[in-house]
C-alpha cells in the first residue's frame, strides 16, 4: 500500500506528540534544583521527595482512592444506562442518550460553577463524596459510550437464544450480555479512572481545604514553587496510565484469544 | 425410517400438539398477523410458508413467546402459555443466524439449557455428547462457534435446541444462509431427526422447494393470514385460490365462464374451447374464475396416443421456444393473447416446435382447477 505521508513525516509528528513526556521523565531524573533541561546530571532525589513528603502522598492517596469509587458507581450506571438505552424506542434513545452524554459537550468549567453551587448549599465542598460524585458524571458518558458500541456488535437474538433455552432474563444477563459486553465495560472502566484521576477544573473548585487531590496540588505547586518534583509526580501518572491502557489492552486481547484458540481434544 | 415417509409420526405419542385460535398481531411494520387459526398435532412437521412480511415470522416468535399477541390464544397440549414468559415455555427454537453463544464452546452452547435446569456434570457432558452424535459431530465439543462451517454451526444450533428434549422444535429459517447443497443434505438430515425424535416440529421458510420436501403439512401464509393448510400433494395439486396456485410452483392463469356443473365436475368456456375443471367451490353458472394448470402437466396433444376422454383441449401458437436440457419450455400463446408455458421432458423422439406454429395442447381434467 502507498502511504499518504511519507514516513520522515510520520516519524517527526511522533516525535512532536511525544517531545513533552520525553523532556519532562528526562527532567525528573536531574540532579538540578530547578527546571532545566537537559539535566546537568541524573539522580533519584526528585522521586526521593516525593514519597518522602505527605503533602504529595495524601494528594495522591485521595486522588486514587476518589478514582477508584468514581470506577465503581459510573461502571455500575454506565453500563446499565447503556442497557436501557439500547431497549427505548427510537426518538426516545436519542434523547436519553444526549442527555447521559450532554457533560461530554458542555464545557467543564460551566459543570464546574453547576455543581460547585449546588453542592455548596448542602456543604459538601471540601468532601471527597463531592469529587466522586461530580468525577462520576464526567465519567459515565465514557463508560455509556464504550459499551452501546461493544453492544452494536452483539446479536439480539442471542439473548431470545438463551431465554428458550431455559435461562431466567436475570441467568441470560450473567451468562450471556454480561460476558459479551465485558471488553466495553473494562475499557468504560478504564477511561472513567483516567477521566477522574487526571481532573482539575472541577476539583479545583470542589477540593476546597479538605479534598486536595493529586492534580490540584500539582496546580498549586506549579504556581508557588517551580521544582522537579513534579516532573516526577507527572512521570509516575503518565507510567500509570500507560500501564492501566496496557493492561486493558492485554485483558481484551486475551479474551479474543480465549474465543478462537484450538483445544487439542477436537480432532 | 426412511425420510420422506410422512404418514407414521402421528403414532408417535411424545411431540407437543399446539392450537392457534384467532392468533393477531397488529404492527405499524411489515409483519402484521391479522387471525391465524390453525391446529398442528403431536408430532407433526408443520411448515408456515409464505412471502416475507406475510406474518410467519411474527406467528413463531408469538408462539416462542417473544412477541406477545394482540388477540387471540395460543394452547400448547391444551394449556394456554400467552401470559407464560418464553423461558418457561420448554420449547426448542433454532434461529436463522444461528445464535450461537460465540464466547462458548460448542459443548457449553449444548450444555446451555441443561445447566439452566440444574443438570449436573457428569450427566450434562454424557447428553452433550448424545446430541453431538446426533448430529454427526462427535469430538467438537471444545472448539469454537467461530471455528465452524456455516453448516456445522447449524448442527451445533439444532443440537443445543434439542438436546434437554423439548416436545417442540421452532425453526425460523434455519438454512436460509446456506448454499444449496448444504441446504439439501440438512434438509435430509431435519427429516431424518424428526422422525427419530418423533417431537413437534414448527418450521418456518419462504422458499417453497424446502417446505415440499420436508413438511407434513404445510400452512401457506400471505398479508397476515393462512391461506391454505394441506399437505405437499394437496397445496401443489389443487392449490384453493391464486395466492397458493402462483406461489407454490409455476402455474398458468387463464380466464374462463362456468358454463355448468357435471357432478363435481365444472364446465367452463376459456379461449373458445370447452374445458372440463375440478374446483374446490361450487361456483354458479355464468360466474367467471380463472382457470389453473402446471406448466409441466400440459402436452401437445399430437404426442398423446389415442384421444383420451378426461382431456382437455386448447389451440395454441408457439411464440417462444427453449431447450434447457432435461425439458423444452415453450411460450404459447392462447386465442386471445394470454400466454401459457409449458414445460415438456426433452426426447430425442419427439419433435421440437418452431415459432409461430400453430398447435393443440391436451392436459388432463384432474390437473385442471378452478380458482
Amino acid at each position: 500500500m502507498k502511504s499518504i505521508l511519507p514516513s520522515s513525516v510520520v516519524g517527526l509528528i511522533l516525535i512532536f506528540l511525544a517531545f513533552p513526556i520525553i523532556v519532562v521523565a528526562a527532567v525528573s531524573f536531574s540532579s538540578a534544583n530547578y527546571l532545566t533541561f537537559p539535566p546537568p546530571a541524573l539522580s533519584l532525589k526528585w522521586y526521593r521527595v516525593y514519597f518522602g513528603a505527605e503533602n504529595w502522598l495524601n494528594p495522591t492517596w485521595l486522588s486514587l482512592w476518589v478514582a477508584a469509587a468514581v470506577v465503581v458507581l459510573s461502571t455500575l450506571l454506565g453500563t446499565l444506562a447503556a442497557l436501557g438505552i439500547a431497549r427505548l424506542p427510537r426518538p426516545l434513545r436519542i434523547l436519553v442518550s444526549g442527555l447521559i452524554l450532554s457533560p461530554l459537550i458542555v464545557p467543564v468549567i460551566v459543570v464546574a460553577i453547576g455543581v460547585y453551587y449546588a453542592f455548596s448549599r448542602y456543604g459538601l465542598v471540601g468532601k471527597p463524596i463531592a469529587l466522586v460524585l461530580a468525577h462520576t458524571s464526567l465519567a459515565v458518558p465514557f463508560v455509556v459510550t464504550s459499551v452501546t458500541a461493544t453492544l452494536a456488535g452483539i446479536d439480539p437474538r442471542l439473548e431470545q437464544a438463551a431465554l428458550s433455552l431455559g435461562a431466567t432474563p436475570r441467568g441470560t444477563f450473567f451468562q450471556i450480555t454480561l460476558p459479551l459486553i465485558q471488553p466495553g465495560v473494562i475499557v468504560g472502566a478504564l477511561f472513567a479512572f483516567i477521566t477522574s484521576f487526571d481532573e482539575l477544573i472541577v476539583s479545583l473548585f470542589l477540593s476546597g481545604q479538605g479534598a486536595v487531590t493529586l492534580p490540584r496540588r500539582m496546580w498549586e505547586d506549579l504556581r508557588y514553587a517551580i521544582d522537579p518534583t513534579i516532573a516526577a509526580v507527572s512521570t509516575l501518572t503518565i507510567v500509570l496510565t500507560a500501564v492501566l491502557l496496557g493492561a486493558a489492552h492485554w485483558l481484551r486481547k486475551r479474551s479474543e484469544q480465549n474465543r478462537t484458540l484450538v483445544t487439542s481434544s477436537a480432532p | 425410517m426412511a425420510p420422506g415417509v410422512r404418514d407414521t409420526v402421528s403414532s408417535t405419542g411424545s411431540g407437543a400438539s399446539v392450537s392457534l385460535a384467532g392468533l393477531e398481531k397488529s404492527y405499524e411494520r411489515v409483519g402484521a398477523v391479522n387471525g391465524v387459526s390453525l391446529d398442528i398435532r403431536s408430532g407433526e412437521f408443520l411448515t408456515l410458508l409464505g412471502p416475507s412480511g406475510s406474518g410467519k415470522t411474527t406467528t413463531l416468535m408469538m408462539i416462542a413467546g417473544f412477541e406477545q399477541p394482540t388477540k387471540g390464544d395460543i394452547a400448547i397440549d391444551g394449556t394456554s402459555v400467552v401470559a407464560m414468559p418464553p423461558h418457561k415455555r420448554n420449547i426448542g427454537m433454532v434461529f436463522q443466524n444461528y445464535a450461537l453463544f460465540p464466547h462458548l464452546t460448542v459443548a457449553e452452547n449444548i450444555g446451555f439449557p441443561l445447566k439452566q435446569r440444574g443438570v449436573a456434570k457428569a450427566e450434562r457432558a454424557k447428553l452433550v455428547g448424545e446430541a453431538l452424535e446426533l448430529v454427526h459431530l462427535p469430538g467438537y465439543g471444545g472448539r469454537y462457534p467461530r471455528q465452524l462451517s456455516g453448516g456445522q454451526q447449524q448442527r451445533v444450533a439444532l443440537a443445543r435446541a434439542i438436546v434437554f428434549k423439548p416436545r417442540l422444535l421452532l425453526m425460523d429459517e434455519p438454512l436460509g444462509a446456506l448454499d444449496k447443497q448444504l441446504r439439501e443434505n440438512l434438509q435430509l438430515e431435519m427429516r431424518r431427526l424428526h422422525a427419530d425424535l418423533g417431537i413437534t416440529f414448527i418450521y418456518v421458510t419462504h422458499d417453497q422447494e424446502e417446505a415440499l420436501t420436508m413438511s407434513d403439512r404445510i400452512a401457506v401464509m400471505n398479508e397476515g393470514l393462512v391461506s391454505q393448510v394441506g399437505s405437499p400433494e394437496d397445496l401443489y395439486d389443487r392449490p384453493c385460490n391464486r395466492f397458493v396456485a402462483g406461489f407454490i410452483g409455476e402455474s398458468n392463469f387463464l380466464p374462463a365462464t362456468v358454463k355448468g356443473l357435471e357432478g363435481d365436475i365444472v364446465i367452463a368456456e376459456c379461449q373458445g374451447a370447452v374445458i372440463r375443471a375440478t374446483c374446490p367451490s361450487r361456483p354458479s353458472s355464468g360466474s367467471t374464475v380463472t382457470l389453473t394448470t402446471r406448466p409441466e402437466r400440459l402436452r401437445f396433444a399430437d404426442t398423446l396416443n389415442g384421444s383420451a376422454q378426461s382431456m382437455n383441449r386448447m389451440a395454441v401458437t408457439v411464440t417462444e421456444a427453449v431447450f434447457a436440457g432435461e425439458r423444452c419450455r415453450y411460450m404459447l400463446k392462447a386465442a386471445d393473447g394470454t400466454m401459457i408455458v409449458l414445460k415438456e421432458p426433452s426426447s430425442a423422439a419427439i419433435r421440437r416446435r418452431t415459432v409461430g406454429e400453430h398447435a393443440e395442447i391436451a392436459w388432463s381434467v384432474a390437473d385442471t382447477i378452478l380458482v
